[in-house]
């Protein structure tokens, strides 16, 4: 595996807005004159179920999908989520995770247990950087903005402020969004 | 121009400006967004048909009457498509003609695993494979130039990776090429014996002068590195796969016309190297061809056939080095299926199906499918489109013979139903058994991501349609005892089952209600009463029974102190929790 591309590994649980996340990200690498793979598997009742969006950046990019440790970023928005695909880290990687459960139906219906001390064994497994994303976002007035507070952190731990996300923000989301988005990754770019 | 597409989006711009005019598909994981994005370009009609035959039936008539035509499928769709498509090939086009297949290695959203560029093979139908978008949106041009050169129509293989993927493409003008004139030629495209005799011999021509455009097209390309002693052939997402892990350290013979393969051309590049390595993925399609040629390529040997490739995958089988990764604590990990949706209309129905332990249920392809995971677990058999309805009459005959006194139930979903369990029904009216089909009609064809069908008063470019009822069409098929009620009510749904389970002969019943996930037309606001207050327990009256548990809804949840909770925020007040509580605890909002 000799490529030199950036890969960034965005996972969450399905409704939580990684799709639109990925998509700001990938126009915003586009615009910029990068070469950009992303790739997202979307099949049956993905709601409630895991996802995950691949995006690679950089000059030539070749394969579209991540190996396991390849990634040079993951970001999570759900610790549980974080950990399913842990493997796919690099171990220099960063780890960006946001501190919220969602309970999936084996959990809801009582044949598993959400696992505890998820944190701490994250910790220990790589560079991790915890927070309370769902929180701030409720905060700031809709919980739902939690994908753009992420993105905020995502793109200062990669270095990529130069780009104007919040113009790629007002082309891809809804105008009366737009204002509390910019917030949000505000916010998050602060943490 | 460029921009980002997925695979999906390119091959339908790459038939926007490829001139094309007429379209025709059936929805289905990974195809539907070719159609979709299709249907936006005011200069091509397209239209969802009712199955992927009749799509192909109408892109032939289409070709045939003069204009450039597209059709797209998932894999096991063109199963369903073979019949027209296999004798396609034999009449030729007039105006040029494209079935993409989108096969779905891995599985991600299907029944099976089946590799159709055998397909091409066996139809004797040229093909090509993209690779990334870009390629997906200049091969698919390419597709109909070759199409009208060799008079034949074209599959286009694309796989979920590509489909899904989104990479850089740069934007072309549409060319319109016109539509050519239509005049009768009875011994070209009326199918008989005599003809299609002498259109096998013409077709077989056409396949050798295909194999040597095959040889010089540039679309299976020589990438050589200097010092390279490893030859890879590829084609497809497997290309870039194997460009990620060899690089610049083997030589690439990168094909984008698959059928037929450029023997002349493999042979010449494989006397190159001390080792050809075939990297496919999924069968030996390839490889088995090159091997006829006495090359000795190494593939299936070492890389899987099973399953989606990836880089490491290909790393591995090569016992190369790849990166070191950290273990996932499997502790730390609890499953995340996909589940039902909150405020589904099909949860009421498999829920009073789940408490039937004397009832065999044969379910079909759709969302409805998961009413075979927990906790509903109320299903015995899904096979195919449509097979909901007629392996429930298989069941039911073998049943009469044994003396079983089970109950038949099929499941068939609205769009499922109008693909292909018309025709099953009217086996069992036909051929008469004891079964109930259950029809559930959610307003949509859910599981794809919401399309139009014959039942929902649209069409693709969303043109108001005639809606096609179903219980006046089950009726005058001949069924007698045919009801239709709302699912959400439970009390309707167990009166429905307990009535039918007594009736003698075929029955049907018909579960209607949008899915909750629908984006409703004007006359369904009116006509479905959606509600506008979602649940809450009380928890004083909660008894902790988790009885509720039982319907699988995701926005209840149980904690064993503080008993069941609706989380607000997902809860759309469907009401079937409610109807399941024995001690009442759970009352919409207001209402406590």
């Amino acid at each position: 595996m000799m490529n030199s591309c950036k890969s960034v590994l965005l996972v969450g649980v399905g409704g939580q807005g990684t799709i639109l996340t990925s998509k700001i990200f990938s126009t915003g690498l586009l615009n910029a004159g990068y070469d950009v793979k992303m790739s997202e598997i979307h099949g049956m009742a993905q709601r409630g179920g895991s996802v995950s969006t691949q995006v690679r950046y950089g000059e030539k990019v070749d394969s579209p999908i991540i190996g396991r440790g390849e990634a040079d970023i993951l970001v999570a928005f759900e610790k549980m989520e974080a950990m399913r695909w842990i493997e796919f880290l690099s171990k220099s990687g960063k780890l960006i995770v946001n501190d919220f459960e969602i309970e999936s139906a084996t959990v809801l219906s009582g044949k598993e247990i959400y696992p505890e001390g998820i944190n701490e064994a994250l910790r220990e497994k790589g560079n991790l950087k915890l927070i309370q994303a769902s929180k701030l976002a409720l905060e700031l007035g809709n919980i739902r903005v939690m994908n753009i507070i992420m993105l905020g952190i995502m793109i200062k731990e990669l270095g990529l402020e130069k780009i104007d996300w919040k113009a790629e923000m007002e082309k891809l989301i809804k105008p009366r969004f737009v204002e509390m988005n910019k917030r949000a990754f505000d916010l998050g770019y602060s943490l | 121009m460029k921009e980002l597409l997925t695979g999906n989006e390119a091959v339908a711009r790459g038939a926007y400006e490829a001139g094309v005019t007429v379209g025709s598909a059936y929805p289905g994981t990974p195809s539907t967004e070719i159609f979709e994005t299709l249907a936006k370009y005011k200069e091509i009609y397209s239209e969802w048909a009712p199955n992927e035959k009749v799509a192909a039936e109408v892109v032939v008539g289409a070709s045939l009457a003069g204009a450039r035509t597209i059709s797209a499928m998932k894999h096991v769709g063109m199963n369903v498509a073979a019949d027209p498509i296999y004798t396609h090939a034999y009449l030729g086009v007039n105006g040029g003609c494209v079935y993409v297949t989108a096969d779905d290695p891995g599985l991600h959203s299907s029944q099976n695993e089946q590799d159709n560029r055998y397909v091409a093979l066996h139809a004797k139908i040229p093909m090509l494979e993209a690779s990334d978008s870009q390629e997906a949106k200049d091969f698919i041009k390419a597709a109909y130039e070759i199409s009208e050169a060799y008079d034949v129509p074209v599959i286009f293989r694309m796989t979920t990776r590509i489909c899904h993927s989104k990479s850089i493409v740069e934007l072309e003008e549409r060319k319109e090429v016109g539509i050519k004139e239509y005049h009768r030629n009875i011994p070209k495209y009326v199918a008989t014996p005599a003809a299609c005799r002498k259109h096998h011999v013409e077709l077989e021509e056409k396949l050798k002068r295909l194999e040597e455009f095959s040889n010089s097209t540039h679309l299976n390309r020589i990438e050589k590195n200097e010092g390279a002693k490893i030859g890879i052939i590829t084609s497809g997402i497997s290309y870039q796969y194997a460009r990620e892990v060899f690089g610049n350290t083997a030589s690439y013979l990168k094909l984008g016309f698959t059928y037929p393969i450029p023997k002349a051309k493999i042979i010449e590049f494989a006397s190159a190297y001390e080792t050809i390595y075939v990297i496919e993925e999924n069968d030996p399609y390839l490889e088995t061809q090159i091997k006829a040629l006495g090359i000795n390529a190494i593939g299936k040997d070492k890389i899987p056939i099973t399953g989606e490739l990836n880089p490491e995958i290909i790393a591995r089988s090569f016992d190369l080095d790849c990166p070191d990764y950290v273990p996932m604590s499997p502790e730390h990990v609890s499953g995340r299926p996909p589940t039902l949706c909150s405020g589904c209309p099909h949860r009421g129905l498999f829920y009073e199906l789940s408490k039937r332990k004397d009832a065999v249920i044969t379910g079909d392809i759709g969302c409805y499918t998961l009413g075979s995971a927990e906790p509903l677990n109320a299903m015995d058999s899904v096979i195919c489109m449509g097979a909901g309805v007629s392996a429930a009459h298989g069941f039911a005959k073998v049943f009469e013979q044994t003396g079983d006194n089970r109950k038949v139930f099929g499941i068939v979903g609205d769009s499922t139903f109008f693909h292909s369990g018309i025709t099953s029904l009217i086996d069992i009216v036909y051929n008469q058994s004891d079964v109930t089909i259950i029809i559930l009609d959610n307003r949509v064809t859910g599981m794809t991501g919401h399309q139009e069908n014959p039942g929902t008063g649209y069409t693709l470019q969303q043109k108001p349609a005639p809606i096609i009822q179903i219980a006046p069409l089950v009726k005058t098929i001949g069924v007698e005892d045919v009801r239709e009620i709302n699912p959400n009510n439970l009390e309707e749904v167990k009166k429905a089952i307990d009535e039918c389970s007594k009736h003698h002969g075929p029955s049907v019943i018909i579960t209607k209600w949008p899915c909750a996930l629908k984006k409703l037309h004007e006359e369904e606001k009116t006509q479905f009463k959606l509600p506008t207050k979602i649940f809450k327990v009380n928890p004083e009256k909660c008894r902790k029974c988790k009885l509720c548990l039982k319907v699988g809804c995701p926005s209840i949840s149980f904690n064993p102190e503080t008993g069941s909770h609706i989380d607000p925020y997902t809860c759309v007040g469907c009401s079937v929790c409610s109807q399941v509580c024995p001690f009442d605890a759970i009352k919409r909002e207001g209402d406590e």
